[in-house]
């Protein structure tokens, strides 16, 4: 066995997730919470460290110490398995991000599979799971409701999220992840064609099926992600807090980071798929193939690129969460099924079409 | 790397076992969900990327999604209270010796031993098994994969059409 290997995976495991995106999630909690306070012209949290950026370690402590409450009318083991159910898959699926190009001649991505994209949607699909059991396992009205809304809404965005990226897949001609990032690299980000091969009338055309991808891409991740305008599941004007309503605690804090996690994710895979993952633009500090060396002050620059545009597109999720107002349940059910279903379609056709012309 | 196998062999079977031994639905389709992952893993074990992906996304994520959805309208305690006739263990237990036996008779008569299976094509550069299904699907098979999506789709007309109520 090739202990090289493993000892590298290993490391890259600690540290992109739980030294990277476990406390990207506490920042996304405090970013969100100052955010809205921004918005709604208030002050948001500011007293724990500078700029209230302790306040995560606040929270943590609360939740860790406040009473762990099991309500007796539960179905104790699934009440106890739903929330690791909505924490674990969110965390899975960094494995197949590339967060950067190369470092000290080790590749930054933990797996760098060839089904890249489908491994994500099918981990990520398991993240039903977690709300699904919590809704049935309360046994309660309002976490029932939230539970079932979930299914439904996920199972059907799940179809439009899987299909807008196939027009993606029919340009770049590869699923594997760091094969898409590199093409990007050197001829253009998908929805930037601004240097390389994509400088060109074909590059712009190809951009515009990219666009509709991308626009059905981040709205289905909104609502796979439940958030809002898609937060239906746990709506507090109607359902109290949804599936969550009977937990407390560490277990809550579960659902609350799993949701952050999945959020976090999300905005990788975009930013990996149609923002040039770790590249710089205009090709700056490129490597020349896939497999070339990489001094390693580049690698860390791809690195804190990556987390650069993972961070701004944090900001774009929370700010429309802030902006715009709920969906109402057939209205999404709509959109999902009668509109982005058949674009989705569309695109799929037209990127053959312009693919055969051009 | 037998240990992974036998780690997923064993998470396979165990679910295996609870789909059946369960008394809850919503246990028994839990089960069979960590079947199915057990099962993803073996495949990727063998190299199948592809085939183990999707029976994550495919089975563990999309249909068992919806029976646990349906079964969950239940009423399970009705369920678990139900008792089966002693006749219908009966039968269970001759289909499943009836196999044991089947399988034990195969692998008796030489099995795989003596022979060795065919070499997998060479990797070619960016060969990867997506590639090698994908140009067997839409190159080799594209016609029968053309039937394949065309009764697909009636059989979706049909669902649509007979589950609305006011057409009849």
């Amino acid at each position: 066995m090739d202990w090289h290997l493993i000892i590298a995976a290993a490391i890259k495991i600690v540290v992109f997730v739980f030294l990277v995106t476990l406390p990207l999630v506490a920042m996304s909690v405090w970013a969100e919470r100052r955010v809205s306070a921004a918005i709604q012209d208030r002050v948001g949290p500011n007293r724990v460290g500078p700029f209230g950026l302790l306040q995560a370690v606040a929270d943590g402590i609360k939740f860790l110490l406040k009473e762990d409450f099991t309500p007796a009318h539960v179905r104790k083991f699934y009440f106890w398995l739903a929330p690791a159910l909505t924490m674990v898959p969110a965390l899975l699926t960094c494995a197949v991000l590339p967060f950067g190009s190369r470092l000290f001649g080790e590749k930054m991505v933990i797996a760098d599979l060839d089904v890249g994209p489908l491994y994500v949607f099918a981990i990520a699909s398991l993240t039903v799971y977690g709300i699904v059991l919590a809704g049935w396992a309360s046994n309660s009205k309002y976490p029932f409701l939230g539970g079932v809304r979930s299914t439904s809404q996920m199972i059907s965005y799940e179809i439009s999220l899987g299909l807008s990226i196939v027009p993606l897949v029919m340009i770049y001609g590869d699923l594997n992840l760091s094969r898409i990032v590199h093409e990007q690299a050197q001829n253009g980000w998908a929805l930037l064609p601004l240097w390389g091969e994509g400088l060109s009338l074909k590059g712009f055309i190809l951009a515009i099926p990219i666009f509709i991808s991308f626009i059905i891409f981040t709205t289905s991740m909104f609502a796979e992600t439940n958030r809002l305008p898609f937060d239906l599941p746990e709506c507090e004007t109607e359902l109290v807090a949804g599936y969550h309503t009977e937990y407390s605690s560490m277990k809550f804090a579960l659902f609350f980071l799993g949701e952050y996690a999945a959020m976090i994710i999300g905005s990788g895979l975009a930013v990996t798929l149609f923002f040039g993952g770790w590249s710089l633009p205009f090709g700056w500090l490129t490597p020349a193939t896939l497999d070339a060396e990489v001094p390693w002050w580049h690698g860390m620059i791809h690195i804190g690129t990556f987390f650069a545009k993972v961070i701004a597109f944090i900001l774009f999720f929370i700010v429309v969460r802030w902006t715009l107002p709920r969906f109402r349940y057939d209205q999404l059910m709509r959109l999902g099924w009668v509109f982005f279903f058949e674009i989705a379609l569309a695109n799929v056709v037209l990127t053959a079409l312009l693919l055969w012309l051009l | 790397m037998t240990f992974l196998f036998y780690l997923f062999a064993a998470l396979a079977l165990f679910g295996g076992i609870g789909v059946v031994v369960c008394r809850n639905p919503v246990s028994a389709a839990f089960s069979m969900i960590v079947s199915f992952l057990g099962l993803a893993s073996l495949f990727i074990q063998l190299d199948a990327y592809l085939v183990g992906i999707l029976q994550i996304l495919v089975y563990a994520g999309a249909i068992m999604v919806l029976f646990l959805f349906i079964i969950m309208l239940l009423d399970v305690k009705e369920e678990e209270k139900r008792h089966f006739p002693y006749i219908s263990f009966a039968g269970a237990g001759a289909v499943v010796t009836a196999f044991l036996v089947l399988v034990i008779l195969v692998l008796n008569r030489g099995g795989t031993s003596g022979r060795t299976l065919p070499e997998l094509a060479a990797t070619e550069a960016g060969g990867s098994d997506v590639h090698r299904i994908g140009e067997l699907l839409f190159g080799t098979y594209w016609f029968p994969v053309q039937i394949v999506g065309v009764l697909l789709l009636a059989a979706t007309v049909g669902v649509v059409v007979l589950s609305k109520k006011e057409l009849r």
